[in-house]
């Protein structure tokens, strides 16, 4: 089926983006615009998503130009579902950030980065074309640098300089990955990719471009020895753009890596005991990393680079159960992580800090605040039945399946050391009485508190609703698992995508 | 002509990779710079080099006759030029920034916070 409806949703960002550069330093209207466009948006990725959910695969061919020669747009229901859960979570941090980002950055652009940003995302879950999804994937970066850099502190300069430069050479790779891709091929869409790689003899040069491909996006999704940019990096920025980086930018990797492993390159027993073997590193020094910072949001960026792990052990064991665990993981990861960052924010405003040795007392004095705080980091843990929990057994059902103890031993570790963390974290900052001040050291004024009650709900509202989501998430856990289940039925069998984009014939000449 | 480039995309690689090792943020940008235009030569190289053949059908035919040049490479590096020249841009100013905050070129020292453990 084809349709131009499903570039609605980058398409409204990069309206509202244009909009509201007009707008420049007129605050309040920046605000009222970008909720109202993001509401908007949610409501547009529900209709594609229940599109494509019923009627299939949708695409578009842009400018008309027929498959595989132009660039083709390709809604399926991965893409839909992670544009639905983009929309959600953009939606939540716009709020947030009505209150949570100063001033003087929404004066600077902040807003329209912001749109322009959510743009890239869109573009990159809908493209079908290889080089297309780079030019998105640039899109995405040069807005984060700028939020990154936004207000132009000396921590966040320093940040910015690492985070840049991994980004950049992360680019140059997937550039090259395209280069020899296109060399071999001929092509950049990916369902003729798909067909095309199939049939290249010269199977070691296949992998090596895959493995290209690998480290290009393994470095933005953070995994195993490429993640050292990440933890620091993400603590510097404010809150709220720390929310939009660790729930959706190492996410967005992570699908490419699901696109192009599932679509392009089927995993021979090399590449998938690679990836078990980097999901087991990811999960353990992620996990270590958590152990020993001090600083909640350095720990939380630690917390990333761990269930990144999970998401890659779907990918290593490759069989439908477990890419469905991790498909489900990956859905559960943006909400939750999206609202860990948010959470940290609030924490931020009422205490002034994140070390969390100087931290304690929250629940005294927050009691409700607490509780919607715990239910959040419960659903990270994966309590059962919270969010995080469902996908876990997939992944274990896999792993045994599979005889992959080393993973199993790992995801094992990762799912206990994230409870302890958690647990260590919750003692410190909610359960002990607050530490006495140094004689120099000047009393923080609460600033959550002194604000107006309509900004305490609009700093709290979205803190409820991603709860909600994660809530919806463990206990509708059947219908996200029937979802995870049709996706990871259709990355084992690409034939609908490949008939969706090149048309009915394609399949039968080979 | 094709060993000549595949040499010159070597030493833009190595000589960018090496200059990203180095402690220096302007040599870090200038081997992000030199990575980058290896990576557009390679494009252009694997598209095959084809002299003097422009993709264009002739008035009297309806099909291309002899091997023409793909236009396509050259599509995708312009493209990949115009969003380099945009990054790099951004990565001067903000070394100049970094510079103006930390007064120091070593990207050693820009681990000042990172120091609780």
């Amino acid at each position: 089926m084809t349709s131009n409806f499903i570039i609605l949703p980058l398409l409204l960002h990069m309206a509202t983006a244009i909009v509201l550069m007009f707008l420049w330093k007129r605050i309040t209207a920046q605000r009222i615009i970008s909720v109202v466009s993001n509401v908007i948006i949610l409501i547009v990725g529900v209709l594609l998503f229940t599109q494509t959910w019923k009627t299939g695969i949708i695409t578009m061919q842009a400018g008309n130009w027929p498959a595989p020669f132009g660039i083709t747009f390709v809604a399926d229901v991965f893409s839909s579902t992670m544009v639905l859960f983009t929309a959600i979570s953009a939606l939540a941090v716009s709020i947030y950030s009505t209150v949570g980002i100063n001033r003087a950055r929404m004066k600077y652009g902040y807003f329209p980065i912001f749109h322009f940003l959510f743009m890239g995302l869109n573009g990159a879950f809908l493209t079908g074309d290889v080089f297309n999804l780079y030019v998105w994937f640039e899109i995405v970066i040069i807005s984060s640098f700028v939020l990154m850099t936004l207000g132009g502190r000396k921590p966040q300069m320093e940040s910015a300089i690492k985070y840049v430069a991994m980004n950049m050479l992360a680019s140059v790779i997937f550039l090259t990955a395209i280069a020899i891709l296109y060399g071999l091929t001929g092509s950049l869409n990916m369902a003729d990719l798909s067909l095309k790689i199939a049939k290249i003899e010269n199977r070691a040069l296949v992998n090596v471009t895959g493995l290209l491909f690998f480290i290009g996006f393994g470095i933005k999704s953070a995994v195993f020895p490429l993640y050292y940019w990440l933890p620091s990096s993400y603590h510097t920025p404010p809150s709220a753009i720390a929310a939009i980086f660790g729930g959706l930018l190492t996410k967005v990797g992570i699908y490419a890596l699901f696109r192009f492993f599932t679509l392009i390159f089927i995993p021979n027993e090399f590449i998938t005991t690679a990836f078990s073997l980097i999901a087991v590193a990811t999960l353990i020094t992620g996990a270590l990393g958590c152990l020993i910072k001090r600083d909640m949001r350095r720990m939380f960026s630690y917390l990333i680079v761990c269930h990144i792990g999970f998401m890659i052990a779907g990918l290593g064991l490759f069989t439908e159960v477990a890419l469905a665990g991790a498909l489900f993981y990956l859905f559960h990861d943006i909400i939750v992580k999206t609202n860990l960052f948010l959470v940290s924010g609030i924490i931020y405003r009422i205490k002034g800090t994140m070390d969390m040795p100087k931290l304690g007392g929250l629940y005294a004095e927050y009691p409700r605040l607490s509780l919607m705080m715990a239910i959040v980091f419960f659903s990270l843990v994966g309590i059962p039945p919270l969010s995080g929990f469902w996908p876990k057994i997939n992944l274990f059902q896999a792993g045994f399946f599979a005889g992959d103890y080393l993973l199993i031993a790992a995801l094992i570790i990762a799912s206990f050391v994230t409870l302890y963390v958690i647990a260590k974290m919750w003692t410190e900052v909610f359960w002990k009485t607050e530490p006495s001040l140094s004689p120099d050291e000047k009393a923080y004024i609460d600033g959550f508190t002194i604000l107006k009650p309509f900004s305490k709900l609009l700093l709290v509202f979205p803190v409820i609703m991603l709860m909600l989501v994660s809530l919806y998430i463990g206990f509708g856990a059947e219908n996200i698992m029937s979802i995870s289940k049709h996706i990871a039925a259709q990355m084992m069998d690409t034939s609908p995508y490949i008939k969706a984009v090149l048309g009915n014939e394609a399949l039968n000449i080979q | 002509m094709e060993l000549l480039f595949v040499i010159l995309i070597g030493i833009l690689y190595s000589a960018g990779i090496y200059l990203m090792l180095r402690r220096s943020m302007v040599k870090l940008l200038v081997g992000l710079l030199l990575l980058g235009n290896g990576a557009n030569l390679l494009i252009f190289l694997l598209g095959d080099l084809i002299k003097g053949n422009p993709p264009v059908i002739p008035p009297d035919s309806s099909v291309f006759t002899a091997v023409y040049a793909d236009p396509i490479p050259q599509s995708l590096i312009l493209t990949a030029i115009v969003i380099s020249f945009g990054l790099q841009s951004f990565a001067i100013i903000l070394l100049k920034k970094v510079h103006l905050a930390t007064g120091s070129d070593n990207l050693d020292d820009l681990n000042t916070h990172d120091l609780d453990i």
